[in-house]
């Protein structure tokens, strides 16, 4: 009876999501009066589980294996079901991040459970957990339940919980081999790489004004090309505008690409979709242009105009104009 | 090569969504459908890759008959024939099974097949689970791989470009058969032609049910409730024409933000 936080590292680099679902663990073990542990995975964690010992925790096992030095989904997989059916957690927390999203629901098919994904808040209500997940790209949020025997396993959204609640402490260290044969270890990793360097900085900007799907052409783009001139800002854009190729890649923002946090973020025609939320919520002012009232953007926005962008966007490099002349 | 592509029907982007009265799904009475963004791409690049190394594309689907729309899409597009794995209540979300139940009815239909791949979109834009690919493989006992920006047929072998986070990049080669599921704008989507929609008429769409295919499995998650979310922040709204809002908003940044 306890809750399982399986931390995220590569190379020796922690994810920053590590310490927010940590923290989460730390809060959801104590709603359910249980001990909360930590798993770190890979070829020689010892720093690293030295470094996450430091926190409140019952224990931190260290998942040690020539043969997950390179991540793997069989490799991870294999190794965390002999963990989880060694500690019997009653929860399996992960931070929601691509790594998770390739070996976890694997982990839990293993025992016939689903995780419950991108989760964003949890109420221990009774009889048991109650998790908060968004649907239909964020415009609804539902309550979802695990039954069954087995632990549930639950990845948790970046940002939903905030790694400066984590508590400190000191925590055991024990090391945990697992049984892995290598030809069970189906796919051949090769070293990450970027594409090519990076011309344009957006987490230095100050002011950003982001395009979307709202622009409809890309013929279009001079309209928040004004606004953004105006505004002496950069111009950004949400993932569909660049796998268009009608901005580089370089300038998107969200999960797959920038995590940027200026002074004003002009969200133009951006339904905000989780995967680009994640990449903008941090910045101090963050301004809505949509037709859409219900878009899921202006659940983050300080200030939102719902209209036409054809039209808003023009007005205000007038009134800008006027503003700072 | 033989190729099956998961597709899912779902709302259209853009659609307005109501809660219905059983308060734990939507109201689907004016909604209407599309494919899945990213299980487009996936149909695209089964097709591509049929163009340069011959073989079938067969698209499987689990859903209700309205689904019936989105598989003759596929078939119009390229797909050479289809599987359609109809219930009713496949039209309503987890409520009555979960991704790992309809994994394992798409499962044992792709099963007989024998592919070599397996392709379907990253995540759906309903749920948004992500993991009905990566199910699928487990439960079929084969390689796989998530969010692909392309994919290269070697023998017996793919290589594949999975996306990292932050704009890193991997290469991944593993045997086939495998799962792959791929990241929206790995490709450029085709339209169905003319020509396509017209042999699309003649091509197979096998009907099967739950049932046949070794029954539905009890869920393992339930939901209790949807609802529009909770404001996390107070947004001021500026309405009226686009001049006084436009207005509005920059003597707010001004004066009250003051970051102009």
């Amino acid at each position: 009876m306890s809750v399982l936080v399986i931390l995220e590292q590569q190379g020796g680099q922690w994810h920053r999501m590590s310490w927010e679902t940590l923290a989460a663990g730390q809060q959801l073990a104590a709603a359910l009066g249980q001990p909360v542990e930590a798993a770190v995975v890979g070829k020689g964690v010892g720093a690293l589980a030295g470094e996450a010992a430091a926190k409140k925790l019952a224990k931190v096992w260290a998942v040690e294996h020539d043969l997950l030095d390179a991540y793997t989904p069989d490799g991870y997989a294999t190794a965390l079901e002999s963990l989880v059916k060694k500690t019997t957690p009653t929860l399996v927390l992960f931070p929601h991040t691509y790594q998770t999203r390739d070996f976890a629901p694997k982990l839990a098919t293993r025992f016939s459970q689903v995780l419950i994904s991108d989760v964003i808040a949890a109420r221990n209500e009774g009889g048991g957990l109650t998790f908060v997940r968004q649907f239909f790209q964020g415009k609804l949020n539902g309550d979802v339940r695990a039954s069954g025997a087995g632990p549930q396993f639950v990845s948790l959204q970046a940002g939903a919980w905030r790694a400066d609640t984590l508590e400190s402490g000191s925590a055991a260290i024990e090391s945990f081999s697992p049984a892995l044969d290598p030809s069970k270890i189906r796919q051949k990793p090769e070293p990450p790489f970027r594409e090519a360097a990076r011309a344009v900085d957006l987490t230095a900007a100050e002011f950003i004004v982001s395009v979307g799907r709202g622009i409809k052409e890309q013929s279009n783009l001079p309209v928040v090309e004004a606004l953004a001139k105006a505004l002496g800002a950069e111009l950004a854009a949400s993932r569909p505008i660049c796998d268009a190729g009608w901005l580089p890649m370089e300038r998107q923002v969200g999960s797959s690409g920038q995590t940027v946090a200026p002074k004003v973020y002009f969200a133009v025609g951006i339904s905000g979709a989780i995967q680009h939320l994640v990449g903008m919520k941090g910045s101090k002012i963050i301004v809505a242009i949509n037709k859409d009232a219900n878009a899921p953007i202006f659940e983050v926005a300080d200030y939102g105009i719902v209209g036409d962008l054809f039209e808003v966007a023009p007005a205000l490099v007038e009134e800008i104009k006027k503003a700072t002349a | 090569m033989k190729i099956i592509v998961a597709i899912k029907q779902v709302p259209l982007r853009d659609s307005q969504f109501h809660v219905n009265a059983s308060g734990k799904w939507i109201d689907e009475t004016d909604l209407s459908f599309e494919i899945n963004e990213p299980d487009a791409y996936a149909l695209e690049e089964a097709l591509q890759l049929k163009e340069k190394h011959g073989g079938e594309v067969v698209a499987l689907c689990a859903g209700p008959a309205r689904a019936a729309q989105t598989i003759r899409e596929a078939l119009a597009k390229g797909a050479d024939r289809a599987i359609h794995i109809e219930a009713d209540d496949l039209s309503s979300g987890l409520s009555s099974l979960d991704t790992l139940g309809v994994a394992k009815l798409l499962s044992a239909a792709a099963a007989p097949e024998k592919p070599d791949l397996i392709l379907t979109g990253l995540q759906s834009d309903d749920l948004g689970a992500g993991q009905t690919g990566v199910i699928m493989a487990e439960l079929m006992g084969v390689p796989h791989s998530t969010i692909i920006m392309r994919v290269e047929v070697r023998e017996g072998a793919i290589r594949v470009k999975r996306e990292l986070e932050n704009g890193w990049f991997q290469h991944i080669e593993m045997l086939l058969p495998a799962v792959l599921t791929v990241q929206s704008g790995l490709n450029k989507l085709r339209y169905a032609t003319l020509m396509g929609i017209k042999k699309a008429r003649t091509k197979e769409i096998k009907r099967v049910t739950p049932a046949e295919l070794g029954g539905a499995l009890a869920p393992v998650l339930t939901i209790d409730k949807i609802y529009p979310p909770h404001k996390s922040k107070q947004t001021q709204i500026f309405e009226g024409d686009a001049r006084t809002a436009a207005a509005q908003l920059v003597e707010k940044l001004k004066f009250e933000a003051r970051v102009l």
